[in-house]
């Protein structure tokens, strides 16, 4: 029963790092049909920010956790309202193009973070808090996931209030549906677009903090990593569905675990045999609009 | 070209002016160096077999495809803007096939259509009562008449100079058709209405000038009783008497 809950717990939070990075992934698609490999590169810059931080602040504090957080989305958020802003807006509509920017930009960032900070992983310092263990059900789970669940559920109902409350929302919602019906309207849908990939930037750059603590250490190749299953939950999920999203972490994420822990170390291979599953049985995903 | 005799209107300071506009799709030229003006005032109705080019027309006036030629809005031309600047100008737009925004309440239609500071929601609660009733209905789930009236009333929400309607009664009831034309008579008693309509007793009623497209050219333009009260006419312009 223990183990079950183990699994269980740290499946959430490898869910929950998974939809910081698939959250934004599907907004992106939903509203602008890109597919945005260099969201990675958001995520990973992130985290190396997040950590210079708690370099100089001194990493064991709370405050300082906090501060990186905060510090990742906003770097995050820039770089990625940069990247639609300087390079994306050129290529709406151009999906050849828009995949070559988006992988030449991650091959190059992820070059240029090993150019600048080495290809070996730095370990990351954080409150002891996090590194102590919570018992659950006779379970030993370590306090990070919690962080990472509860960060998670806060993006998602912050992304939820801001699409459901705002005029922006408004606009990304009719947008994901309709591009070119709200330009009709006499909206400047690409102000949506900016902020959808700021949005997206801000949850990878919190992931990358977060994934940071995770796992310990940051590095280059971190966003990397963690971008294949984001578009696999992606997938899963159904291409612009944030709700999509979030259930495919879970289901990703505690397939990948049980499938570790039970299967041999079998979880990367489940992953992609239940998306094979998934593309065969229901291509447009569990929550995905039909073409 | 046919050009109507005796009764024509005349045009006064064309508040929509097209000149040799040419509009593509996906490279396949669906229109053709069309020139016409509207009238200032009332409906001006743009009509034609189907498959003519009268709704890729309204888009290339509306930036929505790739076009060339011009297109001037109360003499200032417009065909360089990209859609949404030529809306903020005061081109209202009705597509063919409603569009409504599925997974969006009635309300939330209404209010992404907004854009003047002082929206004219008592005209929408005049003249689609049954849409303030269904506000927080999805717009998903309404029936064709329902959505025509939403894809009219998110035009008529703003002050336009100017509304292009594309066959706002295809498909629909004939009870509801006459709803429709009410509202669009109505809403032409302020604004000037482009009109594509398949619905011939409709142009009747509202239309005082037409303009008929074949093979992507104009091969008529003047008076809208003069063309549907000649029987051989409208049977060879538009293939029904």
């Amino acid at each position: 029963m223990s183990t079950i809950v183990l699994l269980l717990i740290t499946g959430l939070g490898l869910g929950a790092l998974y939809f910081l990075v698939a959250s934004g992934l599907s907004l992106i698609y939903g509203l602008m049909g890109v597919l945005n490999f260099a969201h990675g590169s958001f995520l990973t810059l992130g985290a190396f920010a997040g950590w210079a931080l708690a370099r100089r602040m001194g990493g064991e504090s709370w405050g300082t956790l906090i501060a990186s957080l905060l510090l990742g989305m906003a770097v995050g958020a820039l770089v990625a309202a940069a990247t639609e802003f300087l390079l994306i807006r050129r290529l709406y509509n151009r999906h050849i193009e828009q995949v070559l920017v988006t992988v030449g930009l991650a091959l190059a960032t992820v070059a240029l973070f090993e150019g600048i900070w080495g290809t070996d992983p730095i370990y990351v310092t954080a409150p002891p808090w996090l590194s102590h263990t919570t018992a659950i059900l006779g379970a030993r789970v370590p306090n990070d996931r919690f962080l990472l669940i509860g960060a998670a559920v806060l993006v998602l109902l912050g992304i939820v209030a801001f699409l459901r409350y705002t005029r922006f929302g408004l606009v990304i919602r009719a947008g994901v549906e309709n591009r070119s019906m709200v330009t009709a309207l006499g909206i400047d849908v690409r102000k949506a677009f900016t902020v959808v990939f700021a949005i997206g930037g801000a949850a990878a750059g919190l992931g990358g903090v977060l994934a940071s603590h995770y796992f310990g250490y940051v590095s280059p190749q971190l966003g990397g990593s963690l971008l294949i299953f984001a578009f696999i939950v992606t997938v899963i999920g159904g291409l612009g569905s944030l709700a999509g999203a979030a259930i495919a972490s879970v289901v990703v994420a505690i397939l990948q675990q049980f499938a570790n822990y039970y299967l041999g170390g079998t979880g990367d291979l489940m992953v992609v045999l239940l998306l094979a599953v998934v593309l065969l049985v229901r291509p447009t995903g569990i929550l995905g609009k039909k073409a | 070209m046919i050009e109507s005799t005796g009764t024509t209107p005349t045009v006064t300071d064309s508040i929509l002016t097209v000149s040799d506009l040419s509009a593509s799709i996906e490279g396949q030229q669906v229109v053709e160096a069309v020139s016409f003006e509207m009238l200032p005032v009332g409906v001006t109705a743009l009509l034609g077999r189907n498959g003519v080019g009268k709704t890729s027309t309204l888009r290339a006036i509306m930036g929505l495809i790739e076009r060339s030629g011009e297109v001037t809005l109360a003499g200032e031309r417009v065909d360089r803007e990209p859609t949404h600047r030529i809306v903020q100008r005061g081109v209202g737009y009705v597509p063919e096939d409603r569009e409504v925004f599925a997974s969006l309440t009635v309300a939330e239609n209404l209010r992404l259509a907004e854009r003047d500071s002082n929206p004219n929601r008592e005209l929408i609660a005049e003249l689609f009562p049954d849409l303030t009733q269904r506000s927080g209905q999805l717009a998903g789930t309404l029936s064709g008449g329902q959505q025509q009236m939403v894809s009219l009333a998110r035009a008529l929400v703003n002050d336009n100079r100017v509304l292009l309607v594309d066959e706002p009664t295809k498909g629909l009831a004939p009870l509801i058709v006459m709803d429709v034309a009410r509202a669009l008579e109505r809403a032409a008693q302020t604004v000037p209405v482009l009109l594509v309509e398949q619905n011939l007793q409709v142009v009747r009623m509202l239309a005082k000038k037409a303009i008929v497209l074949e093979g992507g050219h104009v091969v008529y333009d003047g008076s809208a009783e003069e063309l549907l009260g000649n029987e051989a006419l409208t049977k060879e312009l538009l293939g029904v008497a």
